[in-house]
């Protein structure tokens, strides 16, 4: 009831603020009454958020807050599901993906994405598995798809563990390689962001422990969306984060200030454990 | 009384029951599996004496001449399945791929349930609506009309196994595919058979051993031949036309033909089916990695 009721309260308060540090940066990516759902329910309810360029943004909040949906609205992956609806815009570098003219094909080579379970394609080698967003979109050099690979798969940390089995089967790798590789693949088509959900969440501590590195230096190259549930994760990896709770934004800051000293009351009982 | 002791007089009547319905199991699969044994062992006793050279590639002879083969049968049999597989395989693969891939159109909907009742249609009434709409438009009997009514036959089956096994397709692949930028039709045609592909090839043999062995849209469409194919267009022979027609006869010699085309048409289908178990072994095989 409690917590119905600062729902209540953050209803009539001002817009989530953006953190005083991202002021004057332009953000990579920003939603604006991002709304999203199935049929006639939201799951989204209106997010405005401001995802700065070359830093780890962490999306955390309980079961069914709407992480995974955000994200997957980011690189319009949401509407494939079948009676998927969307509203509002997002803008990357101030272009609208969900304007009517954007194709979402060209959009989500802009965009990699690693989800929940490795996923590599079982038909294919690891090799295959890692160039597959170039072949697949008619590459055919031997030299350009070999240089994509390595770089790649050195990107993704896998080289020296694969180098010399790039003709064994994808899913021939334990769960925390076959994750590398998910994450190798999204690399080879050098995109802008990667958006992660919850990319640690089927894996063992030292697999979690080398994507959580992994991360660390891929923001250097890249803009990251991490959805995770798990609060050490995000006090870990991001340098900013957006508290979600029932489909809404609830707070936006950088990690040490969110966790430390939040703002909203409802954050303090997530973050102390107290519901979620 | 301890647990697990079954010297008591409850402990008796529970084995005596448990005795009693295994033995109910047993005589079950016994009852079931006697007649198959006992039609393959008939087949085989009566047909493999008859298989030899001349069997394969003779032509029938009239009752009272011995020797002879049924070359007309095998052939036309070859020709109106292979042709059959020629439509069917490119419309029901097509239109497994459609039911699977994009379920939420109408079209689809419509066309998969139209697709059930058709599969279930008795053969016979398939057979009578190609002899309305070929026969009686060309004038002829043909191996062109019979190879149509095998291949209506068949699509509904191509059609549901292709469905089946895409649909066994995990989401995610196709969800990891899009999300590199892969166009849909690109992610299905690359990602999603070349990932379901056994179970493709599983149903395109399944209703290619379904349609050699069907009879009854057959007698009305390509009838029968005692002569090699010269002309598609013309009246032609089947194996299982053959055992139709010469099983029933008062000729020995004619049955003789009759037992050794469906000895044939039995190890057709038996190699068949074990190709579709070994191609499933390895299809398990393979999502047991996938895991």
């Amino acid at each position: 009831m409690e917590i119905q009721e600062s729902l209540e309260v953050r209803k009539e308060m001002a817009e989530v603020s953006t953190p005083t540090s991202l002021s004057g940066i332009q953000p990579k990516f920003e939603t604006k009454g991002l709304k999203a759902g199935f049929g006639s329910s939201w799951v989204l309810n209106g997010i405005d958020l401001r995802i700065p360029p070359n830093r780890v943004t962490a999306v955390m909040g309980p079961s069914g807050c709407g992480k995974t949906t955000f994200v997957r609205c980011l690189n319009r992956l949401h509407e494939l599901t079948p009676g998927a609806v969307v509203e509002g815009a997002a803008l990357l570098d101030g272009e609208d993906i969900y304007d009517r003219n954007a194709d979402p094909v060209a959009i989500r080579r802009r965009i990699g994405m690693v989800f929940q379970k490795p996923n590599p394609f079982p038909t294919m080698s690891i090799y295959h598995n890692v160039v597959a967003g170039l072949t697949l979109n008619g590459e055919r050099d031997k030299k350009k798809l070999d240089h994509a690979a390595e770089q790649s798969l050195r990107g993704a940390y896998l080289w020296d563990e694969v180098r010399d089995k790039l003709a064994n089967s994808g899913a021939s790798l334990s769960g925390g390689q076959q994750q590398r590789l998910c994450i190798a693949r999204a690399l080879a088509v050098e995109p802008e962001v990667i958006l992660m959900d919850e990319p640690c969440s089927a894996l063992d501590p030292t697999a979690t422990a080398k994507i959580e590195e992994l991360i660390a230096q891929l923001k250097k190259d890249y803009t990251i969306v991490i959805v995770t549930h798990n609060l050490q994760q995000a006090s870990r990896v991001a340098d900013y984060t957006a508290f979600f709770y029932l489909g809404k934004l609830v707070e936006f800051d950088e990690t040490a200030t969110l966790f430390e000293n939040p703002k909203e009351e409802l954050t303090e009982r997530y973050i102390t454990g107290k519901f979620g | 009384m301890t647990i697990g002791d079954l010297s008591g007089k409850g402990g008796r009547r529970r084995r005596a029951f448990d005795r009693l319905m295994s033995g109910l199991i047993y005589g079950a699969v016994v009852a079931a599996i006697v007649p198959l044994v006992a039609i393959v062992g008939e087949v085989v006793i009566q047909g493999l004496p008859q298989i030899n050279w001349e069997f394969l590639t003779a032509l029938p002879r009239p009752p009272t001449i011995p020797g002879g083969g049924i070359f007309n049968a095998i052939e036309g049999s070859t020709i109106m399945v292979g042709l059959a597989a020629l439509i069917a395989v490119p419309l029901g693969v097509g239109a497994g791929i459609y039911f699977s891939e994009w379920p939420e159109s109408r079209l689809s909907f419509l066309s998969s349930f139209t697709n059930d009742v058709l599969a279930e249609f008795p053969t016979i009434t398939l057979g009578i609506f190609v002899y309305l709409v070929v026969v009686l438009t060309t004038h002829t009997f043909s191996a062109i009309a019979g190879a149509i009514a095998l291949s209506i036959v068949m699509i509904p089956i191509v059609a549901r196994t292709t469905e089946e096994s895409l649909k066994l397709v995990p989401h995610t692949l196709r969800e990891a595919s899009m999300a590199l930028g892969i166009p849909r039709w690109k992610t299905v045609i690359r990602i999603v058979i070349s990932t379901g592909k056994t179970g493709l090839a599983t149903g395109i043999l399944l209703s290619v051993a379904r349609a050699a062995g069907e009879t009854a849209p057959l007698v009305v469409t390509a009838l029968w031949s005692v002569y090699p194919v010269t002309n598609l267009w013309g009246p032609t022979g089947s194996i299982p036309y053959l055992i139709f027609y010469y099983g029933l006869s008062p000729y020995q010699t004619w049955h003789g033909y009759a037992w050794g085309g469906a000895f044939l048409l039995v190890v057709f289908m038996l190699g068949l089916n074990l190709s579709v178990k070994l191609l499933i072994g390895r299809k398990f095989a393979g999502i047991r990695a996938e895991i």
